[in-house]
């Protein structure tokens, strides 16, 4: 009949409003500033800059490729590469932003910049009470307050942040084992090469082995001491821009 | 002194303009009813929207507001001085003068339907014969005042609300007053206080209240589902839907005249629900012959509060209606239940006294009911949902 639905309706409502004054578990609020609920592993809201290690600014991941800059919808961060290279966590030469900028007025926290980032350099957030009483600067995040440690990030998202550890350790192994490959090759060259065009006495060819290992480990250092002039004003020259 | 209690208002205002030479006692006691009624309900909105809040929340299964002192009851004390602290931004190419004059228009309109409401025995403003005359054209004047937010605004979504803020009030204003002649036609008079009085009789300790009659009853219920149209309550609040309209006609207003578009709101719900007590729920009278002694106006406030709940209560059950639903609604329902109710009415008046005058006015109330809500349910297909798409 025509209204039934109404009165259906109103019953229920009713059983809610009484309900709730008898059995307090129907009540699901938490008093917020004085009580709060641990947020779920999948909460987020604005990102942050991973880094290893002690030092954020020698840990930083971000290799200020920009690819999050040009991805991110409402075009919210903002990056400075820098002119000079300074070695990563692993080790590796790499250029580094010496500014990063998130405006996160603007974010709309769509972790499309942590999708695209090839690099594990960004992630979410789940910090969340970051009112201020400067709407404009009070909101506009620099490369340091964005900086987070790599434990921060376990301590958030454990799962996710394991996943990612495990990738980036074998992409680790996979880059080590291939320079040691390379290393080999270029070894086994460099101990052929002699070999042949020298035609040297056997005594010579046994001693070739450490020779050619001595000097990959010269090539190895090499990439290193190529970039070692810049490095040594590289946070000097990002701390004064900073 | 039970006498005196039932009184007190109106004895309290004779002695305080007794201090007054002769000449100006008609108007200063006008006067002080006035200060009165200006100050008594927005006190009460300030508890309705208390209530609302709180019931709403438990309705949710949520406490409601309950940091701003004992049980948040001092929130919409914050809440005032927040909308007085505000910034008051008028629109660059708002119509300036209609823009301030909109909620101006609306709370004054709204308050003048007060006057003729009586609150207690003898507490009426001003006892005209026409009362019920002088309501409805009063609470006709809000729709303009309405239509002035939005047109005035120069904003889509204010005029898109004030234009179905009008087509809404004026189709239901049709069926609050149809459902109201009904009352007039069986009593044989337009003054508010004539209809309380016709209806504060006793008979087996039971009041003779127009709710408790078939015509009555149908009159109540229709009534109601108009007077929560014209106040744009939910399940008709359409003219500020949030998720559509932002908030509607009162989109462009900020601070205090959007307090004052938020009070018109309450006001008006309150003076409605107090013509509905009025008409059909006894006024001032006492649910039951042995409860006499309890002050008039007790009564009519709990009966006032008790409207304000059912209201809240049904804000927290129904959601919103499409506005083609709304209009075939008032038109092709309820405003053909109404007509019926005249007729039924008449047929209750020249009927006479006895029970066979019950048995046929129930019988076509209710077999119109049914016939025309299985009619209307026939056409409706429930079920999963088939959607069309462009080719
Ligand atoms: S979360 Fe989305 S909006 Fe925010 S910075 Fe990343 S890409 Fe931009
Ligand atoms: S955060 Fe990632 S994607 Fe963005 S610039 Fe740094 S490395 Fe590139």
């Amino acid at each position: 009949m025509l209204g039934e639905g109404i009165l259906k309706g109103l019953a229920e409502t009713a059983r809610n409003f009484a309900g709730s004054f008898v059995s307090a578990e129907r009540l699901t609020t938490v008093q917020y500033p004085e009580q709060r609920i641990a947020p779920i592993e999948a909460t987020r809201d604005f990102p942050f800059l991973v880094y290893d290690g002690k030092d954020w600014e020698a840990g930083m991941r971000c290799v200020a490729c920009q690819i999050c800059e040009k991805e991110c919808p409402p075009k919210c961060i903002y990056i400075v590469k820098s002119t000079d290279k300074k070695p990563d966590a692993l080790g590796k030469m790499q250029i580094y932003p010496t500014r990063f900028d998130i405006d996160i007025s603007v974010c709309m926290s769509c972790q499309i910049c942590v999708e695209v980032c090839p690099f594990e350099a960004i992630k979410m957030d789940t910090e969340f009470e970051l009112s201020t009483t400067d709407r404009f600067g009070g909101l506009l995040l620099d490369r340091k307050q964005l900086s987070k440690s790599n434990e921060h990030y376990h301590r958030i998202h454990p799962t996710e942040a394991a996943e990612v550890d495990a990738r980036l350790a074998g992409e680790k192994a996979k880059s080590d084992a291939k320079a040691k490959a390379a290393t080999a090759a270029a070894a086994a060259k460099a101990a052929a090469a002699p070999a042949s065009s020298a035609a040297a006495p056997s005594p010579a060819a046994t001693d070739a082995a450490p020779a050619a290992s001595a000097a990959l480990a010269e090539t190895d250092v090499a990439p290193g001491g190529n970039g070692a002039g810049n490095p040594a004003v590289g946070p000097a020259d990002g701390e004064s821009r900073a | 002194m039970i006498e005196k209690a039932d009184q007190i208002f109106v004895l309290l205002q004779h002695w305080l303009v007794s201090f007054l030479p002769a000449g100006l006692q008609p108007v200063a006691g006008v006067l002080l009813s006035v200060v009165v009624i200006v100050c008594l309900f927005p006190a009460l909105f300030a508890l309705a929207v208390w209530m609302e809040r709180k019931g709403l929340g438990r309705i949710q299964n949520r406490l409601g507001p309950n940091r701003v002192g004992p049980f948040g009851l001092l929130q919409p004390i914050a809440d005032g001085i927040k909308s007085l602290t505000k910034e008051d931004i008028v629109p660059r190419s708002a119509d300036a003068a209609v823009h301030f004059l909109a909620p101006v228009v609306l709370v004054v309109t709204v308050f003048m339907g007060f006057a003729v409401l009586p609150m207690g025995r003898n507490m009426v403003l001003a006892d005209m014969d026409a009362g019920l005359l002088f309501y409805f054209a009063m609470g006709a004047s809000t729709e303009l005042a309405v239509f002035m937010a939005g047109w005035s605004s120069r904003n889509k979504y204010s005029l898109l609300g004030a234009m179905r803020a009008v087509a809404q009030m004026i189709s239901y204003e049709v069926v609050l007053l149809l459902s109201s002649v009904a009352v007039v036609m069986i009593t044989g008079s337009l003054s508010l206080t004539k209809i309380v009085e016709a209806q504060n009789h006793y008979s087996w300790g039971l009041p003779h209240w127009y709710i408790f009659t078939p015509w009555g009853c149908a009159g109540f219920v229709m009534y109601a589902i108009a007077a929560t149209a014209e106040t744009n309550r939910s399940p008709f609040d359409l003219p500020e839907g949030e998720s559509e309209l932002v908030a509607g006609y009162h989109t462009e207003y900020s601070g205090f005249k959007f307090a004052l578009f938020f009070l018109g709101e309450y006001l008006a719900m309150f003076s409605i629900s107090g013509l509905g007590t009025t008409l059909f729920l006894g006024g001032w009278s006492a649910p039951f012959s042995w409860l006499g002694w309890v002050p008039s106006w007790i009564w009519f406030f709990s009966k006032l509060m008790l409207s304000i709940f059912v209201f809240i209560w049904m804000r927290g059950t129904l959601p919103r209606l499409r506005q083609d639903q709304l209009m075939n609604f008032a038109w092709k329902f309820v405003l053909p239940m109404c007509l019926l109710n005249l007729l039924v009415a008449g047929l209750w008046r020249f009927m006479g006294d006895g029970w066979p005058r019950w048995v046929v006015c129930s019988a076509i109330l209710v077999l119109a009911y049914v016939g025309m809500g299985w009619g209307e349910m026939r056409r409706k297909h429930f079920g999963a949902r088939s959607y069309r798409y462009a080719e």
